[in-house]
């Protein structure tokens, strides 16, 4: 009896001891668990400081019922910016190359370099960015996309259609990207407010690149934007641009002319993204619309031979984009230019393209299909009265592919 | 007149509250809530109905991120698509990367499912790991600390405060993380079908296991074919229930279902998915019970 209650506290001491070894194992392999864990985390990527870079790739089919080569908006000076349809048949759009970082605490920069389907680079943009000012501030320098409008500082891969609205065409060639400041600043609001003001070189349409020592285009811009209900957000902005072409040539009807004087244009813009609940996945619908009016005022050179020149001007275009289950999306386009009221010495004879007193129109409509936020191909037609006199019909597919690091979009 | 409209806009500045916050997801607003208690003012980018990989820098958040002292997102590149913005366009000083005011929650933990490699044809992976880090409640215990330091190192004047609360908080976390085990224990081996990798750290947690998911790959909508196949293979290897977040589209989890035979069962996800996932201790509460109705 003695014997065998000695044996039990013996073999519960020794099983209290096993325990407490066991037990102990355990916390050591924790604490190794644990370190090697740390050791995993903070073991630094060979690539870590690699700029962020990818690259997109596009490309067109396309067909229409009249030449792009001939491609000019009547009533309106030719902006010289990429502004004509794609060429018919196969078209390789441009490939972009973008490369961010933060380049230190203070500063990020980008590079946006497209290389064009006849093998030619362009630097779309190229700019820093300032990090560390604080008070809502951020002062950029360098080639950037303009913060005017709306649609001006989305890169043309992300536009809703294949090509830009006629305005945009029409009053920007396209898009407006200068060399030059930008300064924008944001209020300590709840709702949006931002303010904006850039000074450029002027260096493309409606400037005039001119060899001067003080900038050669001004712009100013203002946006409003919140929330509108659980499933909305909204912008509204309100842009102007000034800049004094010197000789901004160009032919019509076989005639050389050039344009020198002020040019002013303002725009007014909106956006609305609405989706159930604020949840895009399945669908969603994105409203917008521009509004463009502008003056020109200064001398027309026609021939070698300076005479008068104004013009009050004006274009607008509105849009809907509904996506109406994963993936797939519709969009509707209709854009408007104004030819308005165009005083000169010439006559409409002398200078058709300038002075047909014609209102261009276009009807656009889109399905595109976007397996991931990495893909997407397009289908867009377009009803396209730039001409006067001449409809072109037109039929394009388009693929755009993103390869590389995720982008961010611009709201 | 100008003096006075900057006057007028600056305004609603004066709030009392020390730290303006801007959380990026619900689970990471309430868990600064918990800590920040009424020193804090919350504002919380997006809603449990809202997938955070699809969320927009829309003018809203850039004004919050403008007057933020202190941004917390999940990070492990889920904001990809948005935060950087916000960070670069805000003109806010505070919230840029490797400054006190932007914390990302991932930061201080070790995620699960760190790919070996990455390749877009596996999906949207995440190179750094799973992102969804929030439904283990170990690791909302790791952040909560890792926050309460942040909140006292940039309003040291109230460093006592946080800590204190945060204290509070890991004292009854603790607690109901041993309850929720205790509950939770017959979960324990539970087959389910999951819709997207967002419920890998609860899956793991409770010991259940993932027999398929909706999606054919990470971020890829769930389509017909995928669907059919992960029928025929729940016909040899049946699971209990299809889960699905608040957030997801209900079809695909309900076609699947209703096939084969099992409930489909909506999980809050994250703070404001369900009535009862008010906040965080009731997020675990309504996952726990829903999860156990299958059971029964």
């Amino acid at each position: 009896m003695h014997r065998r209650l000695v044996c039990a506290v013996a073999l519960t001491m020794a099983t209290a001891a096993h325990a407490q070894d066991t037990k102990s194992e355990i916390e050591a392999l924790k604490r190794r668990v644990e370190e090697l864990e740390n050791r995993a985390a903070a073991k630094p990527a060979t690539n870590a400081f690699n700029p962020d870079i990818s690259l997109i790739l596009q490309g067109t089919a396309a067909r229409a019922s009249q030449n792009p080569d001939d491609y000019q908006i009547t009533g309106f000076p030719p902006t010289g910016g990429e502004v004509a349809p794609p060429r018919r048949g196969f078209g390789l759009g441009e490939s972009e190359l973008v490369i961010s970082s933060n380049i230190d605490p203070y500063f990020r920069g980008q590079l946006v370099a497209a290389l064009s389907a006849d093998n030619e680079v362009e630097v779309e943009e190229a700019f820093f960015q300032t990090l560390a000012l604080g008070r809502g501030f951020t002062i950029k320098g360098g080639r950037f996309l303009s913060g005017i409008g709306y649609q001006n500082p989305i890169h043309q891969h992300a536009w809703d259609f294949q090509d830009a609205p006629l305005p945009y065409k029409a009053f920007l060639g396209g898009r407006l990207n200068d060399d030059g400041v930008q300064a924008k600043w944001i209020a300590p609001t709840d709702l949006l407010v931002e303010l904006g003001v850039e000074a450029g070189r002027g260096r493309q349409f409606p400037g005039s690149d001119p060899n001067k020592n003080s900038a050669g285009l001004w712009s100013l811009f203002g946006h409003l934007g919140g929330d509108a209900g659980a499933g909305g957000a909204w912008r509204a902005g309100l842009s102007y641009l000034k800049t004094s072409p010197q000789e901004r040539s160009f032919t019509d009807a076989g005639v050389p002319q050039s344009f020198t004087g002020d040019s002013k244009l303002w725009i007014a813009d909106a956006v609305l993204k609405w989706a159930p609940q604020g949840n895009g996945s399945v669908t969603n619908l994105k409203l917008q619309g521009e509004y463009f009016r502008r003056t020109e005022d200064g001398s027309l050179t026609y021939a070698g031979v300076p005479g008068g020149y104004g013009s009050r001007q004006s274009g607008w275009y509105a849009q809907a984009v509904y996506q109406f289950m994963p993936r797939w999306r519709v969009g509707y386009r209709y854009d408007r230019l104004n030819h308005g009221a165009v005083s000169s010495d010439l006559t409409p004879v002398q200078a058709p393209l300038l002075l047909t007193d014609y209102n261009p129109t276009r009807n656009s409509v889109m399905l595109d299909w976007s397996p991931t936020e990495f893909s997407r191909l397009r289908l867009q037609l377009a009803q396209d009265k730039s001409r006067a006199g001449a409809t072109d019909n037109q039929v394009l597919l388009q693929y755009i592919f993103s390869l590389g690091a995720h982008g961010a979009h611009v709201f | 007149m100008k003096a006075l409209l900057v006057i007028a806009l600056l305004a609603p500045l004066q709030a009392v509250a020390n730290l303006n916050i801007l959380a990026c997801e619900p689970e990471w607003g309430a868990l600064a809530k918990e800590i920040g208690g009424d020193k804090a003012s919350i504002y919380v980018a997006t809603t449990a109905m809202q997938d955070p990989h699809r969320v927009e820098a829309r003018p809203s958040l850039m004004a919050r991120a403008r007057n933020a002292d202190l941004m917390i997102c999940t990070g492990a590149q889920l904001e990809i698509g948005w935060v950087p913005l916000l960070q670069s366009q805000s003109g806010n000083a505070k919230i840029q990367n490797g400054q006190p005011g932007y914390f990302e929650v991932t930061s201080v933990l070790s995620l699960l499912e760190k790919p070996s490699s990455v390749d877009r044809s596996q999906g949207d992976v995440h190179p750094a790991g799973n992102p969804h880090v929030h439904l283990d409640p170990r690791n909302l215990a790791k952040a909560g600390n890792a926050l309460a330091q942040r909140m006292a190192a940039l309003d040291a004047g109230q460093a006592p405060y946080y800590q204190s609360r945060s204290k509070d908080f890991e004292k009854r976390w603790t607690e109901a993380t041993a309850r929720w085990e205790q509950q939770a224990a017959p979960l324990k081996g539970m087959p389910v079908v999951v819709y997207h990798k967002d419920l890998s750290y609860l899956i793991a947690w409770l010991g259940m296991l993932e027999a398929g998911s909706l999606e054919p790959k990470p971020g890829i909508p769930p389509s017909t074919a995928h669907l059919a196949d992960l029928l025929e293979r729940l016909k040899q290897s049946p699971a209990k229930a299809v889960l699905r977040s608040a957030y997801n589209d209900p079809r695909p989890a309900d076609w699947l279902a209703e096939r084969a035979k099992i409930p489909a069962v909506v999980l809050p996800y994250t703070v404001g998915g369900t009535d009862r996932a008010k906040d965080l201790f009731g997020l675990y509460d309504d996952t726990i019970a829903r999860l156990l109705a299958v059971t029964r």
